[in-house]
């Protein structure tokens, strides 16, 4: 299907322009594209390039948010590097990778290669339960994680009742455990995500592909090598983009679990870092080379993924 | 050719179903189990608290509820909720509605390029907005209001929403167009009279989506809003003083935060789950 950009590519076009020249206004009418795309661009440009401007011109300031700005080049940046709890907080970003999107990418990949390949009945239903987490909201994750937890919360009261009451901790206040809880979280909101697409995927994978692989005697774990993982590319890209980036933005799951990156800066992360610089600390300027670090690596890794992706499809045309 | 189904083939085939079903439910109570238990807990008593979560209260308790409501300002937040989400959904709607039609309609010089600054606004954070964002308001004396709150939802909005109605309208039958344009209607009329109500599966998709992503915004909400202009995530995440400790209230809080999204989500799940995985790169 072609779509109807006025280079005069349909041959109906230029008929169509000739036969009512008058009351029909062609497509090919460039001014005519500004005025629908106008009105929500000006919004766009005030509200979030312009600021991202603004940020990127901060981000080279020593500024307080009170005081005049002062330019001091890319110090802010040379900062940056050498900090202890940006590095600390990007840091737990990427142990937050491992969270977010590796385990729950490896756990649905393992589940979908144990479960069987044909479409079954109330799938619906299974589709609907596992993508829960994704639709709460992360505070309202944050508060019920934050109360399973607690020290006399349910996890440890659980643990109490099965007779492990040796391994009872106060979970997020713990200095050693409470990267790994904050992080498990984060596995419970995105492994959903991955077995619903993995298992998707996989039911649209070809079934002669299997039935090949049979009669040239490849055992189960050789099959899911060689038809279901390379057939499931494209699922776990999308796996891998959706929940990397969540890892790197999160913010509010933190804010709420361990208020704000406790105890002491063991679960910080690079957004709180940014909030407590611009509002707690009076370090605007600096606060904003953070926002532009992170934001800079968000869309290199987006667009990273989207070269990727534009790749694979020009490979797979030819 | 596919091998034999030997009574053996058709056992192991079975045993693997119900295998799958087993995994299938295990990861389902995973899932929301969590959820169960707050709603448990949002009824019962402080001391309750000690049994299990998962145990039904001895009387359902409506307390909580109303404690949360009225005690812990709950009223407040949830109308400002309401206040925001209304006219971030429709307002964006309509401007992704007009844009996504003028770049999947026209070729015109520099739209590749303004296609990829409305990029930017799917990946960029608020956190690098936040500042020149508060210094904007200011300057446009809509600091501490709602539109303060709405309009950068707008912004970002219409830059998922342009891409979305893009995709939507470039998926139109071109011949439908065509015979519109020919029996004399204007380009006005084809986009709100022909393509609009064809376009309505995709635009419901737009608004689930952008109702939860509005519903549940915490950082702009956090920086900019202060009082009663707070929604309900920014409201219960700050909630301080006697109702803070209180689990049952704070659950009875959670409830209604999620209830709303997962209202909309249990009716319309396959638009949401399209929407959400469509949002890693679409371009």
């Amino acid at each position: 299907m072609q779509n109807l950009s006025g280079n005069g590519a349909l041959p109906s076009r230029t008929f169509m322009q000739r036969l009512r020249r008058k009351s029909v206004v062609p497509f090919s009418n460039k001014s005519q594209a500004i005025l629908f795309i106008l009105p929500g661009l000006v919004i766009y440009l005030t509200f979030v390039l312009l600021p991202i401007l603004g940020t990127v011109r901060y981000s080279l300031h020593d500024w307080t948010g009170f005081s005049p700005p002062e330019y001091i080049g890319f110090d802010n940046y040379r900062e940056l590097y050498r900090d202890e709890d940006f590095r600390k907080a990007i840091g737990n970003n990427f142990f937050f990778v491992i969270f977010y999107t590796i385990i729950p990418i490896l756990l649905g990949l393992f589940l979908t290669s144990l479960m069987s390949r044909s479409k079954l009945k109330g799938m619906a239903i299974f589709r609907t339960g596992l993508f829960v987490p994704q639709v709460m909201s992360p505070v309202v994750v944050g508060i019920i994680w934050r109360w399973l937890f607690e020290y006399r919360g349910p996890i440890n009261q659980t643990l109490t009742l099965i007779g492990l009451s040796e391994w009872i901790k106060p979970w997020l206040g713990d200095f050693t455990y409470a990267p790994y809880a904050v992080g498990s979280v984060g596995s419970w909101v995105q492994y959903g995500l991955c077995m619903i697409l993995f298992l998707a995927g996989i039911q649209a994978i070809n079934e002669e592909l299997y039935d090949t692989a049979i009669v040239f005697g490849a055992n189960p774990l050789q099959q899911f090598w060689y038809v279901s993982l390379p057939g499931l590319r494209q699922q776990i890209l999308v796996a891998f983009v959706l929940t990397f980036i969540s890892a790197l933005r999160v913010f509010d799951l933190v804010f709420v679990l361990t208020r704000g990156g406790g105890p002491g800066k063991e679960t910080i992360v690079t957004s709180i870092l940014v909030y407590q610089n611009t509002f707690n600390l009076n370090r605007a300027g600096y606060g904003a080379a953070m926002a532009v670090t992170l934001a800079t690596i968000i869309v290199a890794i987006s667009a990273a993924v989207f070269w990727l992706q534009s790749r694979n499809d020009d490979t797979n045309a030819t | 050719m596919p091998p034999n189904h030997s009574h053996r083939d058709v056992l192991r085939k079975r045993t693997q179903i119900g295998f799958t079903y087993l995994i299938l439910i295990v990861f389902l109570f995973i899932a929301i189990l969590p959820f169960v238990g707050i709603v448990l807990t949002s009824f019962k008593e402080q001391r309750e608290l000690r049994d299990s979560p998962f145990t039904l209260p001895q009387d359902w308790k409506l307390e909580n509820y109303t404690d949360a409501w009225r005690g812990a300002r709950f009223s407040a937040y949830f109308k400002s909720s309401i206040i925001i989400v209304i006219p971030v959904v429709v307002i964006s709607c309509i401007l992704a509605t007009m844009s996504g039609f003028g770049f999947a309609m026209y070729r015109f010089p520099g739209d590749n390029l303004l296609l990829l600054l409305i990029t930017f606004g799917l990946m960029v954070p608020f956190e690098a907005v936040i500042i020149p964002l508060w210094q904007i308001m200011g300057t446009l004396g809509i600091r501490d209001t709602y539109w303060a709150l709405i309009l950068p939802q707008v912004a970002l909005s219409f830059a998922f929403g342009t891409f979305w109605m893009r995709a939507n309208f470039k998926n139109m039958p071109a011949d439908i167009v065509d015979a519109a344009v020919v029996d004399g209607c204007t380009i006005w009329g084809v986009l709100w009279r022909i393509l609009f109500p064809l376009s309505r599966p995709a635009l419901l998709s737009l608004v689930v989506l952008l109702f939860m992503w509005t519903w549940n915004e915490f950082f702009l909400i956090l920086v900019m809003a202060s009082g009663d202009l707070r929604t309900l995530p920014v409201g219960l995440a700050l909630l301080r003083g006697r109702y803070a400790s209180d689990v049952p209230v704070m659950a009875a809080g959670s409830v209604m935060v999620l209830l709303p999204v997962l209202l909309i989500y249990i009716l319309f799940q396959r638009h949401f789950i399209r929407g959400i995985l469509s949002g890693s790169v679409k371009a």
